[in-house]
């Protein structure tokens, strides 16, 4: 089951940036690329807890602020020997809106 | 009995349809047809052609009256239909009514104005037909006259070159980043702005439009940023919408566009419809390719016969003589999709294949569109490219062969190739400098000048020494800024001065960047060369800095920040201690320090009291201490003449003197000075980036001490007699460094790097570079000596950047 929810438009965040959604599971950063994709990923770094969404974008991954740690935006895992792996969610656009698929984090914050 | 036929539009769409039917069922329909143009078909893309003078209006003619009168076809040119009575099955004008069995819409679409003021003001036009076509040609007949085009897409672009080919002076306003942003990528967008710039078109993008000035006539467009750029003709290019109002006003299904099946009828079984002004399975349409297949399935349709209109690929190309691009499928990043990227900057050529699954998905290419076909038919028929990867790029050419092993193509190469494409050294003359002793790159630089301008040939010639040196060449290490270069940074910086590389674009496509756009390494870097070297032209790009110079104040461990004002030479007042008390009372402060830099920090601030907590202390008169930049930091001082017995000098005043002058000046890692009243040294100057020690004859000036990771004392850069003179120096010392150090390194690094007797050359003994030095430091203090917490003023601001995007209660969303 996908659950869809328009969280703002593209315009909204900065391109090569993020902004944060807030919900009660925990905050989830949302990424803007440089050629207009968006993705949603855990805020919160799986190393040792760095807001992802204030991390430097480069082709579609971002490096946490603090101990600059690398993941991919396609599969949140972190480049190279780092094991972390961190929580996507299914984000697209449409007509400018961003939508994202909140089921996983419902199923979660259910249990 | 022949039915009756009526169509309205005679464009690009119903001439084909037309032409398809009459091929079909000849006779079968006896036709009308209504034009709002007074004359027939006409090919509308090449209007471009037309406006800058390489083809004729008659040239581009495709149904002209005496074709339409061969096909027996009543026209009605000039004439628009004004309404559609379904219930009586006639179609209005201005002249009466015409009855139809079948309707056929083809109104195509008309040019979105943007409704800002002045829109309306004479000289502001579209770009649509051959009135508008005929407009700018006879604006462009006015010597001296300049207009802007409003839209960097493909019919902007289109209107501003032929307009500069009639000898215009041309600006282009454009709200996106990049030049026609839909079809290209950041790349192939700053190639392009770089071959129109050429030719004289001056090209804003990120800019827009507020308002279009002039009494009674067209003068100028202001632009939101106050830039006004005076105008006798504006070309609004900002894109179409489909014609769709007879549709609407007749009750038809409408949506962007009139909505039309796979068979091109509308929701009324008697009306069909294609070509601009139709939407078709959610789609609407802006090039001809999909629009020549729709009149293919119509005159199917209306003959009676099966055919189903079934969506294609499209690709995109410019018609601007010289500039060759190609657009084609989807070129955005994505899940599962990787980039094949191929830049040769010498050439100004740029290839970006985007793959998935072992498909070919998008292309875009600038400089060498040769292949462009090739790649579309790829792209089309899904073909399986997982054979031919490696050498995709190459195009067809290199198909079939084996993988290219580099050593053996450049061993493969005759001696008179030219491998150094901005000197003129072939391999011939680079294998003869090594025979006479030139055994490694920079001394090939030396002598033949192979890779000495650019650089980017480094790599071939590098081959070319080893193929000649065999096991005696050892690859020199010279440590590339990261993975998306081989460049050093010296290089890098280097090359930015000499081929006046002016944004990242520049960078990355010039220096033959790896990756699309950098990484967490390289892009602080590139953004302060670019700020340091071009403070007027180059604007900084906070999506490259780290976090704390984003969010001027310093991450924590736990995601807090802590904020820190300034406090002028280590002077504070009562007033300023009492706002500070306040503003950790009212944000709950967990801690405040006094810091080794003479002032007081508050560790533990949320980001969203971020704006809160900078705008009590800039009401206070504060401003942000940059203690988290790569910047001026602190300047301590001692109390100096003012109070203590020993002083010499107003070292205190001095400090805060230096401290004015420098602070929001970017620089490559963090400045710290001090300003000590005599030799006792209380401010501890003799361990700083740059410190001074007052003296009875005067101030020495210390240079690049170090008290952190290293333990190093200043040396003595030179005694200076007066406070201005102290001043000068310095100013003129953190220039230097600011222009040349390697970013991260510290001023201590850098002058171990290039020689204290050097950098005395440049800042003591030659007095004009000096005064020059500190002049660039000036203009640059311009742009950058600015409060980066006053500067986030207006709330809407302030909120966007500190608050969430969307709150989502996952409860209530059930
Ligand atoms: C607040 C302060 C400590 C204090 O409580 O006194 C401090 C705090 C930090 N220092 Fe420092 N340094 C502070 C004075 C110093 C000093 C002494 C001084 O300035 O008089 C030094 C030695 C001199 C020097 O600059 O080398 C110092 C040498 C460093 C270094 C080593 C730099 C080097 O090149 O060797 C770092 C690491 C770096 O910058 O890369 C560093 C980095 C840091 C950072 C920014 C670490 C970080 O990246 O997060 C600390 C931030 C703490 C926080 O969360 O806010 N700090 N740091 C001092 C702020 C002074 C101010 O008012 O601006
Ligand atoms: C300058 C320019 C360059 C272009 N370059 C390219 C290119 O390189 N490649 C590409 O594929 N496409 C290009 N296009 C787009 C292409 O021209 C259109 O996609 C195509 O013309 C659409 O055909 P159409 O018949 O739907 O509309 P049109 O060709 O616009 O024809 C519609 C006709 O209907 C008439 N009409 C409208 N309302 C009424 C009414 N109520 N009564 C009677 N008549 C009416 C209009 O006057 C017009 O003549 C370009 C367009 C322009 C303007
Ligand atoms: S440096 Fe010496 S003289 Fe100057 S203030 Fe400090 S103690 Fe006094
Ligand atoms: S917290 Fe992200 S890398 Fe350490």
């Amino acid at each position: 089951m996908t659950h869809w929810t328009d969280i703002g438009s593209l315009e909204d965040i900065p391109v090569r940036g993020a902004r944060v959604v807030r919900t009660a599971a925990g905050c989830i950063a949302v990424f803007r690329t440089s050629a207009d994709e968006v993705y949603a990923l855990d805020d919160t770094c799986p190393h040792k807890g760095g807001p992802l969404s204030e991390g430097i974008v480069h082709g579609a991954s971002v490096t946490c602020p603090l101990h600059n740690r690398v993941f991919a935006f396609a599969t949140g895992e972190a480049q190279g020997a780092d094991p972390e792996v961190v929580a996507t969610y299914p984000a697209r656009i449409e007509a400018g809106r961003i939508l994202l698929d909140l089921a996983a984090l419902k199923a979660r914050s259910a249990a | 009995m022949t039915q009756k036929l009526v169509v309205i539009g005679a464009g690009m769409a119903s001439g084909r349809a037309l032409e398809e039917l009459f091929a079909l069922a000849p006779g079968a329909f006896d036709v009308t047809l209504f034009n709002a143009e007074p004359r027939g078909n006409y090919n509308r893309i090449m209007l471009s052609p037309v406006l800058s003078g390489e083809k004729t209006y008659e040239e581009i003619v495709t149904h002209d009256a005496a074709w339409y009168e061969a096909q027996g076809v009543k026209t009605r040119f000039g004439e628009p239909v004004t309404g559609i009575d379904r219930a009586r099955k006639v179609v209005i004008t201005g002249k009466g009514e015409t009855p139809y069995d079948k309707l056929v819409i083809a109104t195509g679409s008309t040019p979105f104005i943007i409704p800002m003021p002045g829109h309306d003001l004479p000289g502001v036009i579209a770009y649509r037909d051959l009135d508008d076509t005929n407009r700018m040609i006879q604006a462009a007949n006015t010597p001296g006259a300049r207009a802007v085009v409003i839209g960097g897409g493909l019919l902007g672009l289109e209107a501003a070159a032929g307009l500069r080919l009639r000898g215009m002076e041309v600006t282009v306003v454009h709200l996106a980043g990049h030049l026609m942003e839909r079809q290209l990528d950041e790349a192939a967008g700053y190639l392009l702005r770089k071959a129109l710039s050429e030719r004289g078109i001056a090209i804003h993008c990120s800019a827009s439009s507020r308002e279009i000035y002039g009494q009674g006539k067209v003068e100028g467009l202001r632009l939101e940023d106050g830039t006004e750029i005076p105008a006798d003709l504006i070309v609004m290019a900002v894109g179409i919408r489909p014609g769709t109002a007879l549709g609407k006003a007749a009750g038809l299904a409408v949506g962007r566009g009139i909505h039309i099946d796979d068979q091109c009828i509308t929701s009324d079984p008697d009306i069909l419809a294609l070509g601009e002004c139709v939407e078709h399975d959610g789609a609407v349409f802006g090039l001809v390719a999909p629009i020549f297949d729709m009149a293919k399935v119509l005159a199917r349709t209306l003959a009676g016969q099966s055919a189903a209109y079934v969506p294609i690929e499209v690709a995109t190309k410019l018609k601007v003589t010289g500039c060759d691009l190609f657009s084609a499928g989807d070129f955005a990043e994505g899940e599962g999709r990787e980039d094949i990227v191929f830049r040769d900057p010498a050439r100004g050529v740029y290839k970006r294949l985007v793959l998935k699954d072992d498909r070919l998905i998008g292309a875009v290419m600038y400089g060498d569109t040769a292949d462009g076909s090739w790649f579309f038919g790829l792209i089309k028929d899904g073909t399986d490219i997982s054979e031919m990867r490696e050498t995709l790029i190459f195009g067809p050419a290199y198909q079939g062969g084996t993988a290219l092993d580099p050593m053996a193509a450049v061993a493969a190469l005759p001696d008179d190739a030219e491998i150094c494409g901005c000197n003129g050294v072939s391999k011939g003359q680079i294998i003869a400098a090594i025979h006479d002793g030139a055994h490694d790159i920079g001394a090939l630089r030396g002598t033949c000048k192979a890779s000495a301008s650019c650089g980017t040939c480094t790599g071939l010639v590098e081959q070319v020494l080893a193929l000649t040196l065999g096991d005696d060449f050892v690859l020199p290490q010279a440590q590339p800024v990261c993975g998306c270069t081989d460049l050093s940074h010296e290089d890098v910086r280097r090359l930015i001065k000499t081929q006046e590389l002016k944004s990242q674009q520049a960078v990355w496509q010039e220096l033959g960047w790896k990756t699309k756009d950098g990484c967490h390494v390289c892009r602080p870097a590139i953004n302060f060369y670019l700020l340091a070297d071009w403070p007027l032209e180059y604007k900084d790009d906070p999506q490259s800095r780290f976090v704390n110079e984003r969010n001027h104040a310093n991450i924590q461990k736990d995601g807090t920040y802590s904020v820190m004002p300034r406090m002028w030479g280590g002077i504070t007042t009562p007033s300023e201690l009492r706002a500070i008390a306040d503003a950790a009372e009212r944000y709950k402060v967990p801690t405040v320090k006094v810091t080794g830099g003479q002032r007081i920090d508050l560790l533990g601030v949320k980001k969203e009291d971020l704006p809160k907590i900078w705008a009590d202390l800039n009401d206070a008169g504060m401003v942000s201490g940059h203690a988290y930049s790569k910047g001026l930091r602190t300047v301590k001082t001692c109390v100096g003449t003012d109070h203590c017995r020993f002083g010499t000098q107003d070292s205190t005043g001095l400090g805060i003197k230096l401290e004015k002058a420098l602070w929001g000046s970017w620089t490559p890692h963090k400045v710290k000075l001090a300003v000590s009243g005599c030799p006792r040294n209380c401010a501890e100057a003799t361990c700083k980036d740059v410190g001074v020690i007052c003296v009875d004859s005067g101030y020495q000036v210390g240079v690049a001490g170090a008290a952190g990771m290293d333990l190093k004392e200043t040396e003595r850069l030179a005694d200076a007699p007066t406070e201005e003179e102290a001043i000068e120096l310095t100013i003129a010392f953190i220039q230097l460094y600011r222009e040349n150090a390697k970013y991260l390194d510290r001023p201590y690094k850098w002058v171990a790097k290039v020689g204290l007797d050097w950098v005395k050359q440049q800042v003591v003994a030659d007095a004009d570079n000096r005064r020059a030095l500190v002049e660039r430091f000036r203009i640059s203090q311009s742009i950058y000596q600015k409060d980066p917490w006053g500067e986030l003023v207006s709330q809407e601001e302030r909120k966007a950047w500190s608050t969430p995007l969307a709150t989502v209660n996952l409860e209530a969303a059930e």
